[in-house]
């Protein structure tokens, strides 16, 4: 007599130590084969947009550092000003634009820290995470001398940046890029030289360059397909078309393509730093413009890319100190279902590998 | 001109067993102490409280840098735990919202007694910045399960946190642990 088998549903989260945050899926197994999964969503909804309609613009980027992706506060004010400033017609002086780019890269370093370090904790490989808060305190040191905060800075303003650097701040960002460098390849000491990390990540969760492409795939993960599109080289914005940088690219679209892809572009990033500290121009650091300023009538679609990939913000006035609307297209959305078809016909024990390459933050996926 | 008076270390918070325990008698040699039962049993749950790793939102990032390498939460015997069953105490870190509301409260009941709560950072403790023209916040995790210390800040710094494990661990070792009113049978 055959024996009698049947799909099981198990369900995973939204209090899962790998889920990073609060994300619920629902797998649905063949056995040990992932047949379906299903991403339950929503559990961190901070109903963000409708709360911007009731905040003058200055408000506002205090709440895009916390009701978006709270691990890259500086991308998400970033994108929320670019619009506002598009809209305005406001001019950033240059200096503020070398300002913000390096900020906006020391950021996408610290994020890319924590992932890295998240990861290897879900793989069982526990040093990397100390090491990569080891550094991460670093950047958050440099943070708090010119902004004042850790995670939420609200540090960039329409028009410009709040404040200019402390005395000798630049000497100490070049040294931790020297020492940045180093402890990357103490990091690829510990994961790529490693077998069992390896084993894991290798060849899992492939997703194709043509289906990356129809799933809205961004960022890293989109790079990591075999697409060399980084919103930093297809739409200059700040000082990024004035800096040298290459966007790193990978052709297999595995696991392990997408923690290179993210390694090397924390070596791009050290780059830019250094770049942007050499070029960087004197003068003003903020355009004069009202603590309440009211937009002119109009719309504005800015895009940038924050360290999860192309974080795009709609913006609509109506004339008021207040936006009439904002849309948010997070990068971890999309990012999240293209998750579900990289992760069809893995193993269950593969869930966790896979979900943790996408690099999804769910403050972004809900918003 | 003034003087300046000499800087003398802060006395250290962890304390060592003689100030951590009260000690009712020291035999001869001073290798060993008497002391209540319950004392030593309050002082070595509060030496050992294992949170729930939970994570809501940008408070968990916080909660994550207090774990690791500068702050090491293991210093003051902080070990996070992945599941309720092996847990004392539930660090709810950043906002919650409606939806989660009910999983926190069953992870809340699935931990075993005693069990305590930190709420961190003013999301948890009040709604923070997610109070006002907000229809999916919940307005402080004090309304679904009852806490024990409120940490403030947005988010608060792991300092604060360790702070806030510091007076539970205060609060622990002033608890009639032995002498409490048990549950009555149902």
């Amino acid at each position: 007599m055959a024996l009698r088998t049947e799909e099981l549903m198990l369900n995973m989260g939204p209090q899962h130590p790998s889920t990073h945050g609060v994300l619920r899926l629902v797998v649905t197994l063949d056995g040990e084969n992932i047949t379906d999964i299903q991403p339950d969503i929503g559990y961190l909804h901070s109903s963000v947009e409708k709360m911007m309609e009731y905040r003058t613009y200055l408000q506002n980027v205090a709440l895009t550092d916390r009701g978006m992706d709270y691990l890259t506060a500086l991308a998400n004010e970033e994108g929320y000003l670019l619009a506002v400033e598009k809209i305005g017609g406001i001019q950033v002086p240059p200096r503020a634009k070398y300002l913000r780019t390096i900020m906006l890269e020391l950021q996408r370093l610290s994020s890319h820290l924590v992932w890295v370090g998240t990861w290897g904790l879900d793989l069982g490989a526990t040093t990397v995470f100390l090491y990569c808060f080891r550094e991460r305190e670093r950047i958050l040191d440099l943070f708090e001398q010119v902004t004042g905060g850790r995670l939420h800075h609200v540090y960039f303003r329409p028009g410009g940046v709040y404040e200019d650097l402390p005395a000798s701040w630049t000497d100490r960002a070049l040294e931790f890029c020297d020492e940045m460098l180093i402890r990357i390849d103490e990091y690829h000491e510990l994961l790529t030289g490693n077998p069992i990390f390896l084993a894991r990540v290798q060849g899992v969760g492939i997703l194709p360059r043509d289906l990356a492409i129809n799933m809205g795939a961004c960022g890293p993960v989109l790079r990591a397909s075999g697409v060399p599109f980084d919103v930093r080289r297809a739409f200059p914005y700040e000082a990024y078309g004035e800096l040298d940088f290459d966007v790193p690219t990978s052709e297999v679209g595995d696991c392990f393509a997408r923690y290179q892809v993210r390694m090397e572009e924390m070596r791009q990033s050290v780059r830019i730093i250094r770049h942007a500290i050499e070029r960087l121009p004197a003068g003003e650091i903020r355009a004069k413009v009202p603590v309440n300023v009211k937009l002119p009538k109009g719309e504005a679609y800015a895009r940038t890319e924050s360290p999860r990939g192309d974080l795009g913000i709609y913006l609509l006035s109506e004339g008021d100190d207040t936006p009439y609307r904002v849309k948010i297209r997070a990068p971890s959305f999309s990012n999240l279902f293209a998750l579900t078809e990289m992760m069809r016909g893995w193993k269950v024990a593969d869930v966790v590998a896979i979900l943790g390459s996408v690099d999804i933050v769910l403050s972004d996926v809900d918003r | 001109m003034t003087t300046q008076p000499p800087l003398t270390p802060a006395p250290s918070r962890i304390a060592p067993i003689d100030s951590a325990i009260e000690i009712l008698d020291v035999l001869p040699g001073g290798s060993v102490v008497l002391a209540k039962t319950e004392t030593l049993l309050n002082w070595g749950r509060a030496s050992s409280m294992w949170p729930l790793t939970f994570g809501l939102a940008c408070c968990a990032i916080e909660m994550m840098a207090a774990g690791a390498s500068r702050f090491d939460l293991d210093r003051m015997g902080v070990i996070f735990r992945a599941t309720p069953r092996q847990a004392d105490c539930m660090l709810v870190a950043g906002r919650c919202t409606i939806k989660m509301a009910p999983i926190v409260r069953r992870l809340y009941e699935q931990m075993p007694e005693p069990k305590y709560v930190i709420s961190m950072g003013s999301c948890a403790t009040c709604g923070g910045p997610f109070y006002y023209d907000n229809y999916s916040i919940l307005k402080g995790i004090d309304q679904i399960v009852p806490v024990d210390v409120y940490v403030p800040g947005c988010p608060p710094r792991p300092e604060a946190l360790i702070e806030g494990i510091l007076k539970l661990q205060e609060k622990i070792k002033a608890e009639p642990f032995l002498r409490r009113a048990l549950p009555a049978k149902a």
